[in-house]
């Protein structure tokens, strides 16, 4: 992908990173390469089903805790934060 | 908001489109809620490029002049008539309706396997999303598992986007799979699908008979070990797609009182489930994948807009591709040895981290429930519930509001007919939609 093309940069646990639109936010944690979640034992955890219904890729957005990051696109100056990492 | 319609649609995938179009072609008040960022539910998916028919179905519907209530959770129905949905930024809706379709999907079967909630470790189906949704997966080692139609598809689909694909397993022994094969000589589309996708990874092991024993890794998936028969063997992978064939969503037909059967949504030849007024169509009435969901959509859609001589015409179609869901579930079947894949300490509720190991001498899975949280973190057993009727036999039952987690300012009072809660938004608070909602 061209750099040209990644046009959205955004915030992910505190480093700027830039993604093309339509990236979901699971998919820029991915890049980022954290885990979106630990569990409730401490494992850490990445998305399963792509689809919003296992939770597993809950993540902190703009401060709002428990955001599913498959179901969101990334936006310009989003800040996304995972495993318990503060926002930024 | 508050918003109220003739015929309100849930779910935005080919069914659901499909009944929408249908039904808004008679001049009424059609809404379309959905969940996910576009339309197009999971099959059509957007991000990368997508069949004719999808195409086609999204710019009528563009056309249409659908309400469309995109990125909307169906949380609640809390009386006849009106469901609850919540917007991820924690806005809520009340919508009315006089006729409802329900087209709320499938997801994939997951069944627990040592190292299966490692990071990386996804369904097939999810992995594919994942890449629509921008995962970069070129030059990636990838082992597409599990079973079913999805894998052939989703292997292709990543090949093309550059992914090695290392092996493509389905736990189907071959013999049933030739079986399979053999009816799709009555419908030549899909089998010249299925022909296509296969000549497309063609290089990579397509493996029948086989399934991932573990997967292995410190944070996140580095290997998967893989069994056919007496064999077994480490393939080092970055990414694992695995899914068991599809379970349909019924939280919401069953949260309404539709009459449910074997699993499925009862439904009559109008698609009209055992509530008038309200229809369902799509996998939650069987599995039967896109051509059929769509058939489905138009019936539904058009009987909902009181057309039913139109309706009539595509019931007796339908008919003629019912055999095709009894087909897929006969192939898709699981083998009995994949029950003795988790060992004790083996994740099976990934939300409340419930092992394996605990879950022996519970009954029932309310037993279970109450005892161990399993199915009881924020999917609601979605994930766990399957896996658990497969591995020990409970029937998932006593659905009950809110399917989804919602806010709590999302519940209760904030709708009550006889006036707003004293700690509600004040009237006007929440802004009502133009016809689109970006």
């Amino acid at each position: 992908m061209s750099d040209a093309a990644r046009s959205i940069v955004l915030m992910v646990n505190g480093t700027a990173m830039s993604v093309a639109p339509g990236t979901t936010v699971a998919a820029a944690v991915l890049m980022a390469g954290a885990p979106t979640r630990r569990s409730v034992t401490g494992e850490p955890r990445g998305p399963l089903c792509g689809m919003g219904i296992c939770f597993e890729c809950r993540v902190t957005i703009d401060g709002v805790p428990h955001q599913r990051s498959c179901q969101i696109l990334c936006a310009p100056g989003m800040s996304v934060s995972t495993a318990g990492l503060p926002t930024s | 908001m508050r918003d109220s319609f003739d015929i309100l649609v849930a779910g935005a995938g080919p069914a659901g489109m499909a009944a929408a179009v249908s039904a808004a072609a008679a001049g009424r008040r059609i809404g379309l809620v959905d969940d996910n960022p576009a339309a197009g539910g999971q099959i059509w998916r957007s991000g990368g490029e997508l069949p004719g028919d999808a195409r086609r179905w999204i710019a009528s519907l563009e056309a249409s002049g659908v309400v469309r209530l995109q990125g909307w959770r169906v949380f609640d129905a809390p009386r006849p008539g009106v469901l609850h949905a919540e917007r991820g930024d924690g806005e809520c809706a009340e919508l009315g309706y006089k006729s409802l379709i329900l087209a709320t999907g499938a997801r994939e079967r997951f069944l627990p396997f040592p190292g299966w909630t490692l990071p990386n470790v996804m369904g097939a189906g999810g992995l594919d999303a994942m890449v629509r949704g921008g995962v970069p997966i070129a030059e990636k080692r990838v082992v597409v598992a599990g079973t079913g139609p999805l894998l052939l598809a989703v292997a292709a689909h990543l090949k093309r986007h550059g992914a090695r694909i290392v092996a493509v397993c389905d736990q189907a022994p071959w013999s049933r799979l030739l079986r399979f094969g053999a009816r799709l000589l009555t419908e030549p589309a899909k089998l010249r699908q299925g022909v296509e996708y296969r000549m497309a990874i063609r290089g990579a092991r397509y493996l029948t008979g086989c399934w991932i024993v573990a997967a292995h890794g410190h944070d996140r998936l580095e290997s998967v070990t893989l069994r056919q028969g007496n064999k077994q063997w480490n393939v080092p992978c970055d990414f694992v797609g695995c899914g068991f064939h599809l379970v349909p969503n019924i939280e919401l037909p069953a949260l309404l009182g539709c009459r449910v059967d074997h699993g499925f949504v009862s439904v009559d030849e109008n698609m009209q489930t055992s509530i008038p007024g309200v229809y369902c169509a799509g996998e939650p009435t069987g599995i039967g994948g896109v051509e059929l969901a769509v058939l489905e959509g138009r019936i539904a859609g058009l009987a909902a807009a009181g057309r039913p001589e139109e309706a009539r015409k595509l019931a007796r179609r339908r008919r003629g591709k019912l055999g095709f869901v009894g087909a897929l579930e006969q192939a898709c079947a699981l083998d009995p040895q994949l029950r003795s894949l988790p060992t004790g300490d083996t994740r099976v509720c990934r939300c409340e981290d419930v092992r394996f190991v605990t879950l022996h001498g519970h009954s029932t899975w309310r037993d279970a429930k109450l005892q161990t949280r399993c199915g009881m973190g924020p999917c609601q057993g979605r994930i766990c519930g399957p896996a658990t009727e497969f591995l020990f036999g409970w029937r998932v039952e006593s659905v009950r509001p809110p399917i989804f987690p919602a806010l709590v300012s999302s519940l209760g009072s904030a709708f009550e007919s006889d006036g707003p809660h004293p700690n509600s938004a004040p009237e006007g608070a929440f802004p009502t939609f133009a016809k689109e909602t970006p």
